[in-house]
This record gives structure tokens, sequence and C-alpha cells, in this order.
């Protein structure tokens, strides 16, 4: 390599992709933490779903898991679940295996974090949807029960777009919070964007310029979900008046 | 004077010197899509509704002797020894009735007297506590804590019966024509543009053909009840089930809303109306029953029971109603 010291390097060139520059490697970490976030809330969500209709309609039993569930993922601060299930994730899956007679597997970090951060989501999102679902006025799935409509298709059909105006907000806000809480991978040696800028400024010393850079991305991320999520909830709330009028 | 009293009734209060037409009268100004070209009021467009009973019209005009069509006709609805509880609170306690095909029953009542809740045990979105419930001939199969115990029979009977509720309950994400389809299409598997047809047919027929691309939200109380009923229709319905149609209504939306049940009764539809317009009850009804504390206090052809009521109760409810 034929680098000069990194306090002699613009800061444009550190940020680039040529040969000095941290540029792939921050760009590889925005591209981890985007897929895991979206690889996380997606899970979440089919989760989520499960979950607030399994606690609204489901048997005793599934209630009360459900409840320790959430409550339990809700309760404890997500660094420390994220460390707890990436250990007890990893090693229970290959005691499972080695009992089985295979041999232990290295599992890819992303469907880790995957996994990980998606029962989290999951935990918050059983929430939400749930009360989007008590939200949904009562008439709504009585004209559809009256019509003789089958309780799949009613929950396909009528509660779930109606429960989506309702916990769109919700829904919305978490997942912000899964982007953010790629960033509590690094504690794990994921190389998403937080793991990405701090090995740069470690090497570099260039602190000032990777972590307002960092930060840059982590905002744009917001803002283009903010956009879209608008477009969204604009969609989800057709037929629905403008409370502020 | 919201709505026209037939000759055969009109002996019992005197009209007010009136010439207009009737739907003048039921005319709403400011709603363009209802207005129905003067001399054809909807209830006697030409075209009635495809499958609709084709009853002769005269069995409205019911001999005074016998309030409904008469034993000929097979049974809609039977509900007998029907009873039903909210916890320890008996709402209901042993009520019956029988609706034979092209019937009207009217149910009237006092507020929290159970009529809602009778006509919600017929499609069962309230569970009995006891007693039958008998549809297109067929009982509907019961747990004997009352619960049905076959799903598909249930949906299938359900798909039968139109509902109509007091606040609409049209579905809020969806336009009017999208919830005329809704069903034919996503559970009766009708092929959607045979469903879009007929519904812009039913649309057309309550005034609302200019509405289907509208959402619920932002008509007037009339027009989404008239869609409610179109939406019922849509299913092409065995009968009807009316729960307070226009009670959520303001005062001058009433009249619209009643000539579409008028039109559907006098095509020889079945139907069981829970109501608070007693003369529109005794316009439309072959048979009424006057329901007090969750028991039947009285019964009986329109004429008799609002002409010559027996029970004080009755009376005394009479009264009250104006
Ligand atoms: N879901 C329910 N839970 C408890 N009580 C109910 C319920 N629905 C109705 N009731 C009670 O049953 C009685 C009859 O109600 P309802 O059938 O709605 O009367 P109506 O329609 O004649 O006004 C009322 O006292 C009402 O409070
Ligand atoms: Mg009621």
């Amino acid at each position: 390599m034929a680098c000069p010291p990194p306090s002699q390097i613009s800061a444009l060139e550190l940020l680039g992709f040529g040969e000095c520059g941290w540029g792939i490697s921050l760009v590889w970490g925005l591209g981890n933490s985007i897929v895991i976030a979206l690889g996380a809330y997606s899970l979440g969500f089919l989760i989520g779903i499960g979950g607030a209709f399994g606690k609204l309609y489901g048997g005793p039993i599934l209630k009360d898991l459900l409840a320790a569930y959430t409550t339990l993922v809700r309760a404890v601060p997500e660094l420390v679940l994220i460390l707890i299930l990436f250990y007890a994730f990893t090693g229970a899956l290959n005691e499972i295996l080695l009992s089985w007679g295979y041999d232990r597997i290295e599992i890819s970090p992303i469907v880790t974090g995957i996994v990980v951060l998606g029962l989290v989501q999951g935990a918050y999102q059983t929430e939400v949807i749930r009360g989007g679902i008590l939200a949904v006025p009562v008439g709504q799935l009585e004209a559809a029960r009256a019509m003789g409509m089958p309780s799949l298709t009613m929950a396909r059909r009528i509660t779930l777009p109606q429960m989506a105006a309702n916990a769109l907000p919700g829904l919305a806000n978490l997942w912000l919070n899964a982007t953010k809480d790629t960033a509590l991978l690094a504690v794990i040696g994921f190389s998403e964007l937080t793991r990405a800028t701090s090995s740069a400024s470690a090497s570099t010393k260039a602190f000032f310029v990777f972590y307002p850079a960092a930060m840059a991305l982590y905002l744009i991320i917001s803002l283009t979900s903010t956009l879209l999520i608008g477009r969204i909830e604009k969609w989800a709330r057709r037929g629905q008046r403008d409370v502020r009028t | 004077m919201r709505f026209l009293i037939r000759p055969n009734t009109a002996a019992i209060k005197p009209q007010p010197p009136s010439n207009q037409a009737p739907s003048t009268l039921l005319h709403n100004p400011d709603d363009k899509s209802v207005t129905p070209p003067a001399s054809l009021p909807i209830y006697s467009l030409a075209k009635p509704i495809p499958g609709a009973p084709n009853l002769p019209k005269q069995r409205r005009d019911h001999m005074p002797d016998q309030g409904s069509t008469g034993a000929s006709q097979p049974i809609a609805i039977r509900v007998s020894a029907l009873r039903k509880s909210f916890g320890t609170h008996e709402v209901l306690k042993g009520v019956s009735l029988t609706a034979r095909e092209g019937d009207v029953v009217a149910i009237i009542g006092g507020s929290g007297s159970g009529k809602s809740t009778m006509l919600r045990c017929v499609n069962f979105l309230e569970t009995p506590s006891g007693g039958e419930i008998e549809i297109g001939g067929e009982k509907v199969a019961m747990r004997a804590e009352g619960t049905p115990s076959d799903r598909r029979q249930l949906e299938r009977l359900r798909q039968s019966l139109g509902m109509v509720f007091q606040n609409f309950n049209l579905w809020t994400h969806k336009t009017v024509l999208e919830n005329l389809i809704e069903v034919p299409v996503h559970v009766l598997k009708i092929p959607k543009a045979e469903a879009e047809a007929r519904a812009r047919q039913l649309l057309a027929r309550v005034g609302l053909a200019e509405k289907e691309g509208a959402y619920p939200a932002f008509m007037s109380g009339g027009q989404q009840q008239r869609a409610a009923i179109a939406r019922a229709l849509a299913m092409n319905p065995k009968a009807m089930l009316f729960d307070e149609p226009t009670s959520a209504l303001d005062p001058e939306l009433v009249g619209e809303v009643l000539q579409v049940i008028k039109g559907l009764a006098d095509e020889g539809r079945t139907m069981i109306l829970v109501t608070h317009e007693m003369k529109f009850a005794r316009e439309v009804a072959s048979h009424v029953i006057y329901l007090h504390n969750g028991i039947i206090e009285e019964e009986g052809p329109p004429d008799q029971l609002f002409g010559a009521p027996k029970s004080d109760r009755l009376k005394q409810f009479l009264k009250t109603v104006g």
C-alpha cells in the first residue's frame, strides 16, 4: 500500500472509493445494515401478525406463551438480548445439529442478525398490531361475518387492511428503530455501518470525518423511510376522512 | 310525512291535503343521485332485481284476517323458543317467529326490549342460549349451549341472509363498488366482471349509480345505508334482516332509505325488520311483533296491532312513540 499517513489525506479521499479511501467499507456496512433491518423487520412483521392474532384469538396456552415472549423481550435491554440471543441462538442450533449427528455449522452473521433483531421486532410489532386490530370498529367485522365470510378471508380482506391504517404510525416507528438497532450488532463483531465506521476511524484516527459521514448515512435512511412511509400511510388511510379538515 | 301511506291503510290517519307525488315528498333536494323520475318511484322500477322472488304484488294487500302470505308459502325463517342471556341478564325469554317467503315481519318495541338481539340471533351474530333457528327449512346445527356446531353450514346459511345494520357498517377501506363485489367475488367466487355488472345494476336501483367510486366516509348517511342495502342484495339473499336501518339517520334522510326498503317489500322480498318507524311498519309489514322485556307481548297483522292493540303495554308504547 502506497498510501500516505492518514493525517495527510484529505477528508474526501478518506471517504472515497480510491485505494486509500474507506468508501467501499462504509457502503458495504451500510448495505449490511439495510439488509439486516429489512430482514429483521419483515421477520418481526410475520411474528407480529401471528402474535397479535394469537394473543387475541388463541387458546390459553398460546396466549400465555406470547405474553411471556412480549413481556420478556420488551423488558430486557436490546443490547443484552442481542448478546444472549446471539450466543443462545447459535449455541442451541449447533447443539441440535450435533445431537442429530450433523456437524456444527457457522451461521452467517447476517442470518443471526436478522433472527436476533427479528425476535426483538416481533415482540414490539405484536403489541402494535394487536392494538391496531382492537381499534377496528366491531361493525366492520360483523358485516363480514353476517355475510358468511370465512374467518381467514375476513382476517385477510377486512381485519388486516383496517388494522394497517391504525397501526401504521407505530409500525413506522419500529422500522426506524430497526434501522438503528442494527448498530447494536457491532458488539457481536458484525460489520454493519457503525462497526465499519469505528474500524475506519480507529485506523485513521479521523473520527471527525467518519462519524459525521455515518450520521449522514443514517439520516439518509431515515429521511427516505419517512418519505416512503408517508406514501404508504396515505394509501392505507384511503377512504378515511382527514381528522384535521 | 315521509312516506306514502297506501290507500288501504290510510283510513286510520287522515292524510294531509297533498297532491304532490310521493317521490317528491321523499326527495332530498341536496341529493341529486336519488331523484327518481317524478312519475316513477324507485320502488316501482319496471325491472326487478335479478333473482328477486316473483310473488304476486297483491300479497302485500293482506287480508284482514290473515297477517302473512298464508300457509302455502315455504318457511324462510323460523325462530323457535329462542332464549338469550348476557351473563345473568336474560334478554330473550323464549320468543318465536315464523317468516314465510314473501313475508315482511316487523319487530317493534321499546329500547332494550331485545329486538336487535332477537334479529342478531337469526344469523348467529349473537349466540343463542337456547331454542332453535331454521333458515330455508334447514335447522342450524347447534351445540347444547347454543354455539353453532357446523361452521360451513353457518357460513352458507349466512350467505342467504342479507343483513342491514343501524350504522351501515360499510367497509371504510373500500369504495362502494368494492363493497358490493367483496363477498360475491372473494367468497362466492363469482367472476369479477359479472359481479361488477350486477353491482352496478343494484347501485342504479338504489339511486347510487354515480357513487360507485366513492368511499363510504364521504357519503351521507342515507347514501351509505342505501349502499349497504345494495351490498346485502348483491349476495342475492333469500331474506333480508334490517336492524333499525333508519335510526342513525338525520330525519330528512330517512325517507330515501325507507323508499328503497318499501321497494324490496313490494317486490316480494322476505324480510325481518326491526324498526321504530311505526307508520312504515304498518305500511309494509305482513306481520308485526311487539317485544317487551324479552317476550312477545302481542303480535298480529299490522292493522290489528296498530289499529286495535289489546295489551295495555302496547297501547302505552304506541302512545309514546306517536
Ligand atoms: N353484548 C351485550 N352484552 C351485554 N348485554 C347486552 C349486549 N347486547 C345487548 N345487551 C342487553 O340486552 C338488552 C337488549 O338489547 P337489544 O337487543 O340491543 O335491545 P333493543 O334492540 O330492543 O334496543 C339490553 O338490556 C342490552 O343492554
Ligand atoms: Mg337495537
